[in-house]
This record gives structure tokens, C-alpha cells and sequence, in this order.
């Protein structure tokens, strides 16, 4: 029902909606990452963003700060931002948010199954997960041995469970077979997630299926450079860097990305993605009456604490002159 | 006319106050004084100086840093003595502490108290686990009981007999004893268990992954705690339920104590020997009983190290609440070039400059400076400040006025008016003195508990009412005067000033309705008439008031509103103003609504029977036709035809003249300029400071939008002093609705139940009355009113000379920190 959604979106998602954008506007623009650049200290960070609205979050911390503390206080905000919505939301909205997290619960199972191989504390674990990919029975995820395992005890709770099907293997975990389960797991996440938009049709069709087939193709790109041979199959055969872009040149979107690299660089790749990506999320402002702007706030949210992180962690660590190699300006 | 209007006394909140723009240089070591001071004086208005720093780069960020670390503390003391729930009484403090004192003492309470709080934590944590161990052992005690007795019971049944036959007191712990041997050691039938304890709300979960885990293989057995315990790791209530798993093998033990581990199932070990059940259960109560003593000790103590601080604390806030807002006015002031001196700039009315320099004076000689703070005034480019020196009285207008928009810099201000028109345009439509003595109470009950109410934190609803109860007020005794002239108490007349002139043509009165009444006497004396309610005449004769009523009203607000154009023409000395548009504006309006409205009162004077429509419209239409029988007075039509030809002509007045002549002004006074910067080098441009080159950037003219500016002006006048004159046409649309609402209550609510002979019908109906009657039209209905008297202010009145793109006076105050702290 293209072109109808201004009659009735309203209804249930105009308030939303409206949150949503006013939640955008509170991000960090360009001059405050310039201010932020020029920061001494970590006091002088929280100093910077007290005026801003993770001012709440961080007025209470006691004064040697340290990043995580930061990046901890930072991600609480989205998260309140992300229940508060969620709260608020009636279907498919709803379903629609939830999708987003599906993502941050792989990263978490990924991360407890790996820790737990490593013989890590499950607690020391869950400090470090995502508080947006968590469920219930997380932590149980320290009991399995084998993919099965890990299937039958735990994940037939969560929505992750569909995406399984094509893991379970009695194959024992080891960080390879985690790595292939990682991918498997979000190629299914992604195509899910590409179904459940299609389906809502109009503009959220449309944009989200844009946003998601950027990321794929990421994703795609990233485990090929990674040297991990499963991909596109005219990328599944590349073994360099170089090959990568020549193959990715042929597409007009990739052309830029890769004309900005110098040929052989790869570390500089994930900044050119993420700029890129920035830049679409914030182009999916531009439409209303559709849900991908809560993806793309979401997303931008992420990116702006991924920039916090990386800020506090050069001005920490004494690096400030390599402050600007990570930072993604989102306005 | 200009002598009169000279002579007249200022009126105080017509124009804002005169500001100036002042520069201080105030030696650094009396800088700090000298702020505080003029916080405390609250009369000037800093300008940030270093816009263009960010926060951390400025000089004073130290301090600052200092300040939010400070009041840090003093949130996380306050928060630790509202959750400890001491009520500490304010102690007088010694007025001259130091904020270093502060901060020591400050520092000092905070570590005692978190070392306080780790340590009673630590305490806290322990009991807690032993308490869960004591329940553990109660419940868990139970199910060992029935359940090893089921497996066990086959074997040893003869043993059992053997027992129960003889003079053996049987107990269950005592039998239990004998015949279970411990989980340590192999049991029989190799069943082995783990006891402990889970919140209530995960036990599903976990018993199905237990299950799961070992694939049906074990026992679970469960018993909810009677009561909320304390959880040991995250201190909060919840309610947990004991439980016991009995399974065997020993990698069965392995996951599921992981699962329990990973469910935050805290796990108590339960011996299976009844002696050393006791013997265990003893101890843990005796260590319960130590433990409770020194955890009272502990927290007698901490609360008395709160409320030790709880005295100082409020009076603390204060002094760092204003210490931070001396040091960010600090860091809005520049350091000369001999770094001895800072430089501040700002905005203060005329009349506090000898305050101000009295209040500089007293801090240097406080501070033992050398030199005094140099004070004096700069010419500014910007417009200054908009100030009002207002009252309780005053402000809520003011508030209405400034809700549209901040008025201009000297410019008139509407709230002077307002204070009477708004309440009395709210009246005019909500006139019924019944309703009008309700809001009178409310108004009185809220002025007379004033100062106890200014000091509350009020919810924002009642707060609005707080704000507006002198509105209210004169709005209540307006409404009761027009109630009076409307002859409405909840809508029922009475014959309060003699009796009414008109009476029934016969005795039954059958006809009052259809036919109407017969005047006998002289006219009611004042307002409308009681017989009329409900008679034929009522509406026509009411409506026909209302809305020749209301277009006189609105005629005479439109025109006061260009008077005052004329006013602020006059006082910022635009001759051309005046000219060529309140002259052609004034013109315009009254040759057709000005004549209207004489037309009204010539009608209701000489009682003629004209139909005032057919002279409107035909006076546009054939200006040259006879009138017949629709003239008032001699000489009507040359009138109305001098007054069409005024009209046309006003409306070309109010539109050609005046871009052009600012057109030729512009090309005078600029035509021997161009020479002049071409004479000058680009070097004279830059050293050129700011304010010339921002004059000139200002000077660029622009005909075509001087012109295109005029003309939507002009047609807006000219299309909105129609529109304008009809919508205050709304002043009886509501008054009509009103009165026929609060009728429809009266009469279809009370009288129908009053009706009936019956208590209960009766009592329903006076409810009903009285909610309709304060919800709808005491709420409701005076919200309604309100909003229109406030559209006819902003929109028909202010158009007409108000422009209302000012900015406020902000200055810096100690006595307004508080309220942006809330």
C-alpha cells in the first residue's frame, strides 16, 4: 500500500515517530566532535557532554573516569531510549524494534560461547555483552558443548531459534566453528529481517531493504578480506584485498568506497563502510511515515558511541593525534 | 496634540526600561567579589565574551570542575539521607564558611559514608547469604524427608517395623537419620542432590533447563520462603523459592551446577545427617543474631553521620549553586592584554547604575584591592534588552504578552492595556454572575493563601492557575458586571433593580412565547430585562445586542491599537510612519467600520427601524441611490459617499508613498558615500572595527523588498480590518453559547428533576447540575473564553502597531538560580 501510509501511520506510530526524530536531533554533531577532539582529559569529555543529553547519565560519576564507564553510561541512553519506544509501540512496530536486537544477541552468544571456551568467567562475560541483546537465559549458554547442545537447551527459547537450522552440527565449538556459526546465524537474521520489511511494504520496504542489503554486502566484504573463502561467488574467490576491489568497482554504490583507499590498505576499509552507512541512515530521515528511521537511529546511536569510545580512548591513552582515523561525523 | 501627549506622566510599563551597555575592568583579584556581589544585586546581564570556546578551554574550568564534582557529592549525600529516611532539622549555620571548607568537609563526609556503606555492605551480604542458608535448611529439610524416604522405604521396611513396633519415639529427623547415609559418601541407589535457593520469578525457566539439561533425569522438588528476602548480590527484595534437585552421576553434577551458577541460584550445602542439620542450623542462627546486632550498630552510626550533615546540607547546595554561577560568569569574561584585569560586558537598566557601582565599590574595598573596577558605558550595536519592571499583579499580563512575543526595545508595550481589555473581552463572553462569583472564590481562596502557596512546588496545572489568580480575579468581577448587564445567575434573571416593565397581555400568560409582552412602565433600569427570558423577544432583541455590542468593542480596540502605532511612531521620531500609514490606516478603518459603529449608536438612539446591512452593502454597491427609508440622519448620503471616496483613496496612501520615499532617503543619504570607500585603502577596511563594517553590510537597500514588504502589509490591513472587525463578531457567538448552555443545564437538568416528587430524582439532578455546571462551564467553557479574549489580543489588537521581536532581560541573579536549577 505505497503512497497510503500518510493516512493512517499516524495512528499508532506519529507519536513514535516524533520521538524518534527528536531523539535524532540530540546527536552529536560535527562541532561538538570537534570540541570533543580537543579534549585533555576524560573529566574534560564528560565535561563536554554534560551539555548534552548524556548529561544525566554521566553527572553522577565520581571524578577519575575511566572509558568504559563512558561508553557504559553512553549506551545506557540508547538503551533507555530503545525501552521507552519499545514500551510505546503497538504491532508491527513492535516486532519491527525487536528485529533490531536480534543482531546484538548473536554478538552475545558468540561472545558467552567463545569466552566460555576460553574459560572465562560467565560473569566477567556478561558484563561485556550488549544490555540490548540480552534474554533470558544467557548465561546457560556457558553449559553447552556442541552446536546441538547449544540449540536444544537454550536457543529453541529465543527468536534466534529459525536461524539455527542450518547450524546444528554435532560438531564440537571451537572459534572457527563459532565464527561460521556467527555469519550463518546473521545471514538468516538478515534475510528475516529483509522478509518481515517487505512484507510491512511502502517506504519501510523500500529504505530498510536498502539499509540491509548495505549491510550484508559489508558484511560480505568484511569476511572475505578476513580471508574467510564464503561470500558473494565472484567475491568467494578473491584472495586479496585487491581482488576485493576489483570485483566491488564493478558495483557504482562500492566504486567511491573503494576509490577513496589507496591500493593494499585495508584498515581504513571498516571507516569507509561506516561513513557510507552513516550517510544512508541519515538519508532515511528524509522519508516519513516509515519505521527504518528507528533502524537508523538506532544505528547512528551505535556509531556515535562507537566514536565516543574510540575519542576517550586516544585522549586516555595519550593518541590524540590519531583521533580523527576512526571518527565517523554523522552531521 | 503633541504638547497634551508630552505632558502626560510616564507610565511605567508602557515603555521597557533604558539600558545600557556597560563595560566593567575589574582587577583579577577582585573579580571574584565583584560578581557576587552584582549576582546578589541582580541587575546586570553578562555577554558571553568567549562564545566561540568551548567549555574546558576557558579560564575559570577548573573551578567550575570543582563546583560539579562538589555538588556530586552533596546529590549522592542527599540521596543517601532520603533513602535512609532521616528528617534532620536545619541548623543555623556560621554564615562565613569557605567553599574550600566545604570541599575538605565535603570529601571527608563522602569517603566516611561510602567506607560506612562498603562495610555494612559487605555485612549486609553476609547476612543475607545466611539467611538464605537458614530458610535452605528448613525447607530443604522437608524434602529429604519425604522423598529419600519414598526410595529407601522398600528396602529398609523391615528396619522400619522393626523401630515403629517398638517404644521408639518416632520423628521423622530420627528416622531420617538412621537410615540416610550422606551425599558425600556413595548412596545406594547412587541419587545424590543440590540444595539452594532462586528467585521466584526464574524458576520455571531454570526447573525446564535442568530438565533439559539432563534429560529428564532428575527430581526437582521446590518450596516458596514464606517472605521477601534480600538478595545477597543485588540488595533488592524478591521473592525466592528453595529448591532441590536430586539427580545422579556425577557429570550431571557438573551442568547443573553451572546452570545454577548461570541462573544466579545461590547454593547452600544441606547435610543429610539430622544431628549435624541442628548442630549447623544453631550455629547459623547464633552467627545471625551477631551479625543482625552489628549491622544495627553499624547503621545507628551512619545515620547519625547523615543527619550530622543534613543540617548543613540544604545551605550547602546554595553556596555551590552559586559559586558554579559566579565561575560561569567568570569564564564569559575576556582578560585584558596586561592578563591583570578582566573585561566584562553586559546589558543594565539606567537606573542601576549607581546600584551597581555601589555594589563594585563595596567589593573592592572587601576584597583589599589596590584599584577600584572601572565602570563605564559603550555605545552597542545590537538592540538592547527588553525589561519590565513588573509585579505579582502586573506579571500575569505581562506573561500573556509576552507569550506572543517579546516586545521590541522601548517599544509600546500591550500588556498596559491588557490589564483591563482582557479580562473584560473574557467577561463579555462568559457574562453570568453566578459562574462569575465561583471563579471570584477560587481567585480569593488562591490570593489569600498566596504566600504559602509561592513557596510550594506546584503541579504545572495548578501552578498556571497560581500564576494567573489576579486574571482570575479580574476576570471574575468583569463577569459578574456583565452577568449583572445580562441579567443571567446561572442563566435564571432576577429582578434585582425594580421591577420589569413588561408585562403579559392577559392573565394566563399563555402567549408570552408566541406573540410577546406589552410594556406598561418605564424602562428596567439597569441591563436586560427579566420578563424577556424565554420570551418570543428574548433572542432576536439579545443577539441583536450582543453583536452590535461587540463590533462597537471591537472598532474601538482596533483603534487604540493603531493609536499606539501612532504612539511608538511617534517616540522613535518616524515622521513617515505617522504619514503614510497610521494616518491613511485610521482613515481606512473608520470611514467603514468607524461609520458602522456610528451607525449603531445613532440606531439604538433614535430607535429607528434602518436595516444597517442594506446601508452597508449598497453604500459599496450604488453609493449614489437613494436611501428611503433606511436614513438616520440628514445628510447621510454625501457622508457615505465622502467617506467611500476616503477609503479609496487611503488605500494607494497606505501603499505607494512610503517605499519610495525610503527609496530617495536611501539614494541621499548614500550618494556621496561611494566615493568615500573607493578613497579609502583596503588596509583602513580591516583596521575598521566591527561595528562600522556591520553598519554598512545593514545598509543595503533593497527596493523591490522594501516594496513587496509594504504591500503585503497594506492588504493586509485592508483585508483584515474586515476579517479583524468580524471576528470579534465571536465576543457574542460566545456569550450566545454560554447562556443557552447554561440554560440547557438549568432548565432540562434541575427544573426536570426538581419535577419530580421524589428525594432521589432530585438529589440526581442537583449532582448532575453542579458537575455540568463546574466541569463544562466553569472549566471548560472559561478556557474557551480565555482563548478567544487571548486571540483577540495577539491577533486583531497587536497586529495593529505591536512587532514583539525583542529579546528578555536576563540578568545574572542569585535569586533565579533555584528556579532553573528545578
Amino acid at each position: 500500500m505505497y503512497g497510503f501510509e500518510a493516512l493512517s501511520f499516524n495512528i499508532h506510530g506519529g507519536y513514535l515517530e516524533a520521538i524518534v526524530r527528536g531523539h535524532r536531533s540530540g546527536l552529536l554533531t560535527t562541532a561538538d566532535y570537534n570540541n570533543l577532539c580537543q579534549c585533555e582529559t576524560l573529566d574534560d569529555i564528560k565535561m563536554h557532554l554534560s551539555a548534552t543529553e548524556y548529561g544525566p547519565y554521566l553527572q553522577n560519576e565520581p571524578s577519575p573516569l575511566h572509558t568504559t564507564t563512558i561508553v557504559e553510561k553512553c549506551t545506557l541512553k540508547l538503551v533507555d531510549d530503545y525501552k521507552h519506544m519499545l514500551c510505546q509501540a503497538t504491532e508491527p512496530l513492535s516486532t519491527f524494534l525487536e528485529y533490531i536486537t536480534y543482531g546484538h544477541m548473536i554478538d552475545n552468544v558468540v561472545l558467552i560461547v567463545t569466552g566460555t571456551l576460553h574459560e572465562r568467567d560467565v560473569q566477567e562475560l556478561l558484563e561485556k555483552c550488549h544490555p540490548l541483546g540480552m534474554f533470558d537465559s544467557i548465561a546457560t549458554l556457558a553449559v553447552a558443548q556442541n552446536m546441538r547442545e547449544l540449540y536444544r537447551l537454550v536457543l529453541v527459547d529465543t527468536p534466534l531459534a529459525p536461524y539455527f537450522s542450518e547450524c546444528i552440527t554435532s560438531e564440537d565449538l571451537d572459534d572457527m566453528n563459532i565464527e561460521i556459526m556467527r555469519n550463518t546465524l546473521y545471514k538468516a537474521y538478515l534475510e528475516d529481517f529483509y522478509r518481515f520489511c517487505q512484507k510491512l511494504g511502502g517506504a519501510t520496504a523500500e529504505i530498510m531493504s536498502d539499509l540491509l542489503a548495505f549491510e550484508a554486502d559489508r558484511r560480505a566484504v568484511n569476511i572475505t578480506i578476513n580471508s574467510y573463502p564464503y561470500g558473494h561467488e565472484e567475491l568467494a574467490v578473491c584472495e586479496d584485498i585487491d581482488q576485493v576491489r576489483a570485483v566491488m568497482e564493478k558495483y557504482p554504490p562500492y566504486q567511491s568506497i573503494f576509490a577513496k583507499l589507496s591500493y593494499g590498505e585495508s584498515q581504513m576499509l571498516d571507516k569507509a563502510f561506516y561513513e557510507e552507512e552513516v550517510k544512508r541512515h541519515c538519508l532515511a530521515f528524509e522519508q516519513q511515515f516509515h519505521y527504518a528511521v528507528f533502524f537508523a537511529y538506532m544505528r547512528l546511536r551505535e556509531q556515535e558511541i562507537r566514536n565516543l569510545m574510540w575519542i576517550s580512548e586516544c585522549v586516555a591513552q595519550n593518541q590524540k593525534s590519531r583521533v580523527h582515523d576512526s571518527v565517523v561525523f554523522i552531521f | 496634540m503633541d504638547h497634551f501627549t508630552d505632558k502626560l506622566p510616564q507610565m511605567d510599563l508602557m515603555r521597557s526600561e533604558k539600558m545600557t551597555f556597560v563595560q566593567l575592568i575589574i582587577p583579577a583579584e577582585s573579580a571574584h567579589c565583584c560578581i557576587t556581589y552584582l549576582g546578589q544585586l541582580g541587575l546586570l546581564q553578562f555577554r558571553d565574551l568567549n562564545s566561540e570556546k568551548s567549555p574546558f578551554q576557558r579560564t575559570f574550568v577548573n573551578q567550575v570542575k570543582r563546583c560539579a564534582e562538589m555538588s556530586r557529592k552533596l546529590r549522592f549525600l542527599m540521596d543517601q539521607i532520603n533513602k535512609a529516611g532521616i528528617k534532620s532539622s536545619l541548623s543555623v549555620l556560621q554564615s562565613d564558611t569557605h567553599l574550600e571548607d566545604i570541599e575538605t568537609q565535603l570529601s571527608e563526609h563522602e569517603h566516611e559514608i561510602i567506607e560506612m556503606n562498603s562495610n555494612s555492605e559487605k555485612l549486609q551480604q553476609s547476612y543475607n547469604e545466611l539467611l538464605e542458608f537458614k530458610i535452605v535448611l528448613q525447607k530443604a529439610c522437608g524434602f529429604l524427608v519425604s522423598s529419600h524416604g519414598q526410595i529407601v522405604s522398600e528396602e529398609r521396611e523391615l528396619e522400619e517395623n522393626a523401630y515403629s513396633n517398638g517404644d521408639f519415639v518416632e520423628t521423622p529427623f530420627l528416622f531420617e537419620q538412621e537410615i540416610v547415609p550422606g551425599p558425600s559418601k556413595s548412596n545406594q541407589s547412587g541419587l545424590r542432590f543440590i540444595s539452594g535457593i532462586i528467585c521466584k520469578s526464574k524458576v520455571l525457566r531454570f526447573e525446564r533447563m535442568l530438565f533439559r539439561a539432563t534429560r529428564g533425569n532428575m527430581l526437582f522438588n521446590q518450596a516458596p520462603t514464606d517472605e521477601q528476602i534480600m538478595d545477597p548480590i543485588s540488595a533488592e527484595m524478591v521473592e525466592k523459592t528453595v529448591f532441590v534437585v536430586f539427580f545422579s552421576g556425577e557429570q550431571a553434577r557438573r551442568k547443573i551446577l553451572k546452570i545454577c551458577e548461570a541462573f544466579g541460584a545461590n547454593c547452600y550445602p544441606v547435610p543429610e545427617d539430622i544431628s549435624k542439620q541442628t548442630q549447623i542450623t544453631q550455629e547459623v542462627s547464633s552467627r545471625l543474631s551477631d551479625l543482625e546486632a552489628t549491622l544495627d550498630a553499624g547503621i545507628r552510626h551512619r545515620n547519625k553521620a547523615l543527619s550530622s550533615v543534613g543540617g548543613h546540607l540544604a545551605k550547602w547546595m546554595d553556596m555551590v549553586r552559586r559559586e558554579k554561577a559566579v565561575y560561569d560568569t567568570l569564564n564569559m569574561l575576556n582578560f585584558d592584554v596586561t592578563k591583570k584585569c578582566l573585561v566584562a560586558e553586559g546589558w543594565c537598566p539606567i537606573f542601576a547604575t549607581t546600584q551597581i557601582q555601589d555594589a563594585l565599590q563595596r567589593a573592592t574595598f572587601d576584597s583589599n584591592s589596590q584599584v577600584g573596577v572601572i565602570f563605564h558605558s559603550l555605545d552597542a550595536l545590537e538592540s538592547p534588552p527588553t525589561y519590565f519592571r513588573t509585579n505579582n499583579f502586573t506579571n500575569p499580563y505581562q506573561e500573556i504578552v509576552d507569550a506572543y512575543g517579546v516586545a521590541r526595545y522601548q517599544e509600546a508595550n500591550p500588556a498596559v492595556y491588557t490589564t483591563i481589555i482582557f479580562p473584560f473581552l473574557f467577561a463579555v463572553m462568559f457574562g453570568d454572575w453566578g459562574h462569575g462569583i465561583c471563579l471570584l472564590l477560587g481567585a480569593l481562596v488562591l490570593i489569600a493563601h498566596e504566600r504559602k502557596l509561592s513557596n510550594q512546588r506546584l503541579g504545572s496545572f495548578m501552578e498556571m492557575l497560581f500564576g494567573g489568580r489576579y486574571v482570575i480575579l479580574l476576570m471574575s468581577l468583569f463577569s459578574m458586571y456583565c452577568g449583572l448587564i445580562y441579567n443571567e445567575f446561572f442563566s435564571v434573571p432576577f429582578h434585582i433593580f425594580g421591577a420589569s416593565a413588561y408585562k403579559c397581555r392577559d392573565m394566563s400568560c399563555r402567549d408570552a412565547h408566541t406573540t410577546g409582552l406589552v410594556k406598561y412602565r418605564e424602562p428596567y433600569p439597569f441591563g436586560v430585562d427579566p420578563s424577556w427570558r424565554g420570551s418570543r423577544s428574548e433572542l432576536p432583541f439579545l443577539n441583536s445586542l450582543k453583536m452590535k455590542m461587540s463590533i462597537l468593542f471591537g472598532v474601538v480596540h482596533m483603534n487604540l491599537g493603531i493609536m499606539l502605532s501612532y504612539f511608538n511612531a511617534r517616540f522613535f521620531g518616524s515622521s513617515l510612519d505617522i504619514r503614510y500609514q497610521f494616518v491613511p490606516q485610521m482613515i481606512f478603518l473608520n470611514s467603514l467600520f468607524g461609520y458602522l459603529s456610528l451607525l449603531i449608536v445613532v440606531k439604538w438612539c433614535t430607535g429607528s427601524q434602518a436595516d444597517l446591512y442594506h446601508i452597508m452593502i449598497y453604500m459599496f454597491l450604488s453609493p449614489f441611490d437613494m436611501l428611503g427609508e433606511n436614513e438616520l440622519f440628514w445628510g447621510q448620503r454625501p457622508l457615505q459617499i465622502l467617506l467611500l471616496l476616503l477609503a479609496l483613496i487611503a488605500v494607494p496612501w497606505m501603499l505607494f508613498p512610503k517605499p519610495f520615499i525610503l527609496k530617495k532617503l536611501h539614494n541621499e543619504r548614500f550618494e556621496g558615500r561611494n566615493y568615500g570607500v573607493l578613497n579609502t585603502s583596503e588596509i583602513d577596511l580591516e583596521v575598521e572595527p566591527d561595528s562600522a563594517r556591520a553598519m554598512q553590510h545593514h545598509d543595503d537597500f533593497n527596493f523591490s523588498e522594501v516594496f513587496v514588504h509594504q504591500m503585503i502589509h497594506s492588504i493586509e490591513f485592508v483585508l483584515g480590518s474586515v476579517s479583524n472587525t468580524a471576528s470579534y463578531l465571536r465576543l457574542w457567538a460566545l456569550s450566545l453559547a454560554h447562556s443557552e448552555l447554561s440554560t440547557v443545564f438549568y432548565e432540562k437538568v434541575l427544573l426536570l428533576a426538581w419535577g419530580y416528587d421524589n428525594l432521589l430524582i432530585r438529589l440526581v439532578g442537583l449532582v448532575v447540575f453542579a458537575f455540568a455546571t463546574a466541569f463544562i462551564l466553569l472549566m471548560m467553557e472559561t478556557l474557551s473564553a480565555f482563548l478567544h479574549a487571548l486571540r483577540l489580543h495577539w491577533v486583531e489588537f497587536q497586529n495593529k502597531f505591536y512587532h514583539g521581536d525583542g529579546y528578555k532581560f536576563r540578568p545574572f541573579s542569585f535569586a533565579t538560580l533555584a528556579d532553573d536549577e528545578n
